[in-house]
């Protein structure tokens, strides 16, 4: 079966190691936070300036001062910390952090990445911190449908979108399949409700198996 | 360093075509009543520095909607409620410059510390790095990025005391810190200004020498 997007986000939770600081970017990769294993010790980190991200708030919870990088307010666990812009950024590009999962329109089979900016001449264009997430973190997860809405693949020979970054994602996890990628291509780890050989048909890039 | 007792003191003598960096992530840490009173002041013509290009009506959204400003420097225009910079924009009537959220950070540090560019990786192979200088070390491509600096920065902090030593409470601190060192004139406006001595040195954020004026607000 197909996965559902709560699946999807069980599934890279399961694949985050234990005790890892991690970055979960805006929107579908905020949901992974939900699946990951009470005792886990995975810290989250975000952006504007905070590691030990707690839930978010609810009620009486909720502090003006206390936000995400979506801007949603949140809480603080136990060993949280604070730090400014520069030292969020440094502690990003830095290769600090072991795990950032993001969205995207677009996944090339060398890893480059396309997830800030449409193209479209009338979009407004609006980076925030996608280039920087891109290239920081040990390894990058990908987290989309496999296909757009009009059908098309999202995991691309080249991709046709602006890049958001280049040779950048590790592995790509989507409702009917995860791929590794590599300098050789993508490697297919695990299907869901769909054949490699249907797999392969769909998309125009040469699959392996693992 | 001056605490002043209006805001309106606090923002005095900004320049017609001044570049000015205004903290805040969203609204946490937006220093609201600053920006107002830059508004009072009536400095036009400016260039602003700021993660995101307002929101709502208020704030930075207002001193947008008064034809204030000839371009935004900023990670992050587009947002729900930030229809007054987009129609701004979609009129031609404001400069955009587009900047990930970690250079825009970066290059108004390098600018408080004295540095005179910087090679980065990120942005490198994408549109935002296109027309910039770039360099392979060690088998990684850069590009090279030169500082922000501004005239004036617009922070907002939690508390300072009489000397300007500033802390921030939780992630209202984002830009503050690194704003504060990059500007000519740095203008805090906090919730409470308190005597020397009690504010524990051990936990001073921003040190008082980066900072020029204080209001409360």
């Amino acid at each position: 079966m197909r996965l559902s997007k709560d699946e999807l986000a069980a599934l890279v939770a399961r694949d985050i190691p234990d005790g890892s600081f991690v970055n979960l970017g805006i929107g579908q990769p905020t949901t992974v936070a939900d699946h990951l294993r009470p005792g886990s010790g995975v810290v989250l980190h975000t952006e504007n300036g905070m590691l030990g991200m707690g839930p978010a708030a609810v009620g009486d919870q909720v502090d003006p001062d206390l936000t995400n990088a979506g801007k949603i307010p949140v809480t603080e666990l136990p060993g949280a910390s604070y730090f400014h812009h520069a030292d969020s950024f440094a502690m990003m590009r830095g290769g600090h952090l072991d795990v950032c999962v993001l969205g995207a329109f677009q996944v090339s089979t060398k890893g480059d990445l396309a997830n800030w900016h449409t193209g479209a001449p009338d979009a407004i264009p609006a980076v925030g911190g996608a280039m920087d997430l891109a290239i920081g973190a040990k390894q990058v997860f990908v987290m989309m449908t496999l296909f757009a809405k009009d059908g098309s693949p999202k995991l691309v020979p080249a991709c046709t979108y602006p890049l958001t970054g280049v040779g950048c994602v590790d592995r790509v996890y989507t409702d009917l399949a995860t791929f590794d990628l590599g300098p050789d291509g993508p490697i297919v780890a695990e299907t869901f409700g769909i054949s490699h050989a249907d797999l392969a048909a769909r998309l125009d890039v040469p699959l392996r198996r693992n | 360093m001056i605490v002043c007792e209006t805001t309106d003191e606090a923002v005095a003598g900004v320049d017609d075509g001044a570049t000015v960096l205004i903290g805040g992530f969203g609204m946490a840490g937006m220093p609201v009543a600053l920006i107002d009173a830059l508004i009072r002041q009536g400095a036009t013509d400016l260039t602003v520095v700021s993660n995101n290009a307002g929101n709502g009506d208020t704030g930075l959204a207002a001193l947008l909607a008064a034809g204030r400003v000839r371009k935004m420097v900023c990670s992050f225009p587009r947002q729900s409620d930030s229809w007054v910079f987009d129609g701004l924009y979609r009129e031609g009537r404001i400069e955009l410059e587009v900047v990930p959220q970690g250079n825009l950070a970066e290059r108004m540090r390098a600018a408080g510390a004295g540095i005179g560019a910087f090679f980065c990786p990120t942005g490198v192979g994408t549109p935002l790095a296109e027309g910039k200088e770039e360099r392979e070390i060690d088998g990684r491509r850069y590009v090279l990025e030169y500082p922000i600096k501004g005239d004036l920065a617009l922070i907002g902090a939690h508390r300072a005391d009489l000397a300007g030593n500033l802390v921030y409470r939780k992630t209202a601190r984002n830009f503050g810190p690194v704003m504060a060192t990059a500007a000519s004139t740095v203008v805090a406006q906090v919730r409470e200004v308190v005597e020397v001595g009690a504010i524990d040195p051990e936990v001073v954020v921003t040190p008082g020498i980066y900072v020029d004026r204080v209001v409360a607000a």
